[in-house]
């Protein structure tokens, strides 16, 4: 893992929001803006989506990321792919080293297979995309939510095929940025799951700020 | 299985597109004929198609990166749209996504309707779009697939590797429906697969009816996370007249 941090100053960003554990994020990033997102507690999953604002049927595609790139892992220089094959971000510094895109959102029902039927009741990713697409897009429903980036998380994946949820390896303070390659909306679900160690059982902020093209 | 059971029995020409709605307890096998098939499938709710296959539900669930018996296709309603029964090759792709006609274009070149009639150079995108566009389905409504016959492992660093001549003649993966579930089936070339010739291979197809899983069917005893699955599945079809 190669780490990368950024010139960029917080201070000459145009947008600086903290989004707390369990709510959701949506903005357009222009063409040529940097997003950076940032852990500010540590070992948070900022489950996120990406769409082309101007056609969001052409959105962001896990798996042609990470075929395109030949590697499961998002980090400096991966290229976020939509479903048309357009790269929609370009990650360009990032202090954490491995971002997760096979793992998904969690919802009410796949909590419920996952850790007993009694979890349902439990807030979830997927409620917090369903409610920012309902109340803050004119276009996005339940059919635009796709297999989603986990920044922060590790989730890796072995030779034999069996895939593992492991200890985080982000930290307080750690970002990603990334440099949007057409005008992109990004959906954010900050991940409320209480459910997973991944997390040491304990959800927090993440911050998000943006800076013009420079 | 009896002879009377059988519902459907056709050939996949290399190429071909294929859909149907597998009702509740039917199974479908994918036969590869002369080895080196790779099938693309997408799996949804023929009741209400917006739920549908889910990728990451099906791998988190189960811990797995990979398909082959014994495992389950979750949709993102937390239930089962397919169990794997039955699976002679070991292990089926569904990281690595399809291909469509710009990689068709760099890799086979033309290959027009024009010049090669019903030989033409199909994409699996395209035919995605024609077959789930029967169903007044869309581009919306492609998420990330299942890839039959495929092997992609994934080594210590996260990198890729397509494993060549992974399913040989005489291979076969046998699916059970286990809700009404419409399967969308493109037999087209895989975008990693480094042959530069196009010469998708021809599949065999049989649909049988038959029941859905029971107490202890090896698909729901498993693992804890599929007896819930199985659970919610059941709970889902509870109070209809043929369960």
């Amino acid at each position: 893992m190669t780490l990368l941090e950024s010139k960029l100053d917080p201070a000459q960003a145009v947008f600086d929001q903290v989004v707390l554990a369990g709510d959701g994020f949506t903005h357009v990033v222009k063409r040529g803006q940097v997003f950076r997102i940032v852990d500010l507690e540590g070992n948070q999953a900022a489950d996120t989506l990406f769409y082309d604002a101007h056609a969001p049927e052409n959105r962001y595609s896990a798996v042609d990321t990470v075929r395109e790139q030949g590697n499961i892992y998002l980090t400096t220089g991966t290229r976020l792919m939509s479903l048309d094959g357009d790269v929609l971000m370009t990650i360009v510094a990032d202090t954490c080293g491995r971002h997760d895109t096979l793992g998904g959102a969690c919802a009410a029902e796949s909590n419920q297979v996952r850790y007993a039927l009694e979890k349902k009741y439990m807030h979830a990713c997927r409620d917090t995309f369903l409610l920012q697409c309902a109340c803050h897009t004119r276009d996005l429903t339940k059919k635009d939510i796709t297999a989603n980036v986990n920044f922060f998380m590790n989730v890796p994946v072995t030779p034999e095929g069996k895939l593992t949820f492991e200890d985080g390896v982000s930290g307080p303070g750690r970002y990603v940025e990334m440099r949007a390659e057409r005008d992109v909306r990004v959906l954010i679900s900050n991940c409320p799951q209480l459910n997973n160690p991944c997390n040491g059982y304990n959800p927090t902020p993440v911050r998000v700020l943006i800076w013009d093209a420079h | 299985m009896s002879e009377s059971s059988l519902i459907l029995e056709e050939p996949l020409r290399g190429g071909q597109t294929w859909s149907r709605v597998l009702h509740r307890g039917h199974t479908l096998r994918l036969t590869d004929v002369e080895g080196g098939a790779a099938v693309a499938a997408l799996f949804y709710n023929a009741e209400e198609p917006s739920e549908r296959y889910n990728m990451p539900d099906t791998l988190k669930a189960q811990h797995i990166a990979r398909l082959t018996a014994g495992f389950v296709l979750y949709s993102d309603m937390g239930r089962v749209l397919c169990s794997v029964t039955q699976d002679s090759v070991g292990w089926h792709d569904t990281i690595t996504g399809h291909a469509t006609a710009a990689h068709g274009r760099a890799k086979f070149g033309e290959g027009s309707y024009q010049q090669l009639r019903n030989d033409w150079y199909r994409n699996t995108r395209d035919n995605f779009l024609v077959e789930l566009g029967k169903y007044d389905l869309g581009k919306r409504d492609i998420v990330a697939n299942l890839n039959f016959f495929v092997k992609v492992v994934v080594d210590g660093q996260g990198g890729l590797g397509f494993v060549p001549g992974h399913s040989k003649a005489g291979d076969y993966v046998e699916l059970r429906s286990e809700m009404n579930t419409l399967v969308v089936l493109s037999n087209t070339p895989h975008p990693l697969d480094p042959s530069k010739t196009y010469a998708p291979k021809p599949v065999a197809l049989t649909v049988r009816a038959g029941a859905p899983a029971g107490p202890e069917d090896p698909c729901r005893l498993s693992r804890p996370e599929n007896g819930r699955g199985f659970t919610l599945t059941e709970s889902y079809f509870a109070g209809r007249a043929q369960a």
